[in-house]
């Protein structure tokens, strides 16, 4: 394999790669900052589209490069991951519906009620206690 | 194959039809097989062949409706629209982030869905959580309503608004 690219495309793959790093930074740093958990599932989201497609761009240039191949498996990574990364926030948000997870006061509209959830069994209660436990 | 032929229909599909009952999804694993492997010896096209036939007949309780797609160009731009929303939202993205969180506002909206296919329905739903910024929470029973919250909501009507000429007027052409 040759390890030697031109000036250019080595320019141009690391700025890729910086900027899918600096986008998955950002998502971290949501998922801290956000005061709830409905908020906090949005901005990984910037991490696994734009943060992921960076770097793989950077891969595809890269490798086309220093193999003379067209390469395109990484097309397939974010295809797989466009399909399965909504799949799994959707699921995180339902499920904190259905467990009852507040929300911050000044959210506007209200969710419906959850129709999986049964009525009779009190979620909130796990939730009040949840900072009070070791 | 339109959807108001009657039950007994399906005896009458054509052979090719009847061995392979979703020939998009068995093109889309061939495909997806060959790249993934990276060479085209014929052992290998033949195992992928095996597999594209393979797959959807194990998976065929989930699929009550064959994929078919009516608008190939309106697929194209729709894909483009999708990808260019979701850069300018990363960038909205850092923008929220570097405010309050005590200045966002958050929200929680239901948007009517006119689509009735399960497909689309899954398509519109990955969309809204791809674009940073909104999540699809949850889907009504009837799979009529979507619930959706958003994590910087000035105008709910315009948001829902947003999500209806944006991304479900193209899905309703598309499928």
């Amino acid at each position: 394999m040759n390890s030697e690219l031109p000036f250019l495309v080595e320019l141009i793959v690391s700025a890729f790669i910086l900027t899918g790093a600096g986008f998955a930074v950002i998502g971290a740093l949501g998922l801290a900052r956000m005061p709830d958990f409905y908020m906090r599932v949005h901005l990984p989201t910037a991490g696994t589209t734009l943060g992921v497609g960076c770097t793989l761009i950077a891969s595809v240039i890269y490798f086309s490069f220093s193999l003379q191949t067209l390469s395109l498996h990484e097309f397939l990574i974010s295809m797989f991951l466009f399909i399965t990364a909504p799949v799994s926030s959707h699921m995180m948000a339902k499920v904190a519906l259905h467990t009852g997870v507040r929300y911050v006061s000044h959210t506007q509209g209200r969710p419906w009620p959850s129709r999986t959830q049964r009525p009779s069994r009190d979620n909130s209660q796990i939730l009040t206690e949840w900072p009070k436990r070791p | 194959m339109t959807d108001s032929t009657p039950p007994a229909a399906p005896a009458r599909d054509p052979l090719w039809l009847r061995l392979l009952p979703h020939p998009l999804i068995s093109l889309v694993i061939l495909a997806a097989w060959l790249v993934l492997d990276g060479n085209l010896t014929p052992a290998n096209v033949l195992l992928g062949a095996f597999l594209a036939w393979a797959l959807p007949r194990m998976t065929r309780r989930f699929w009550r409706h064959p994929v078919h797609v009516r608008s190939w160009t309106g697929l194209v731009r729709f894909a483009i629209i999708v990808i260019w929303d979701i850069i300018t939202a990363n960038l909205q993205a850092v923008r929220l982030l570097l405010k309050s969180p005590q200045e966002l506002k958050p929200a929680f909206f239901v948007i009517h869905l006119e689509l009735t296919n399960p497909v689309a329905i899954t398509v519109l739903a990955n969309t809204i959580t791809l674009t940073p910024g909104t999540v699809s929470a949850d889907l009504s029973s009837r799979q009529e309503r979507l619930l959706v919250h958003g994590l910087h909501v000035p105008d709910v009507e315009a948001a829902i608004a947003q999500i209806k000429a944006r991304y479900e007027a193209p899905l309703k052409e598309i499928f």
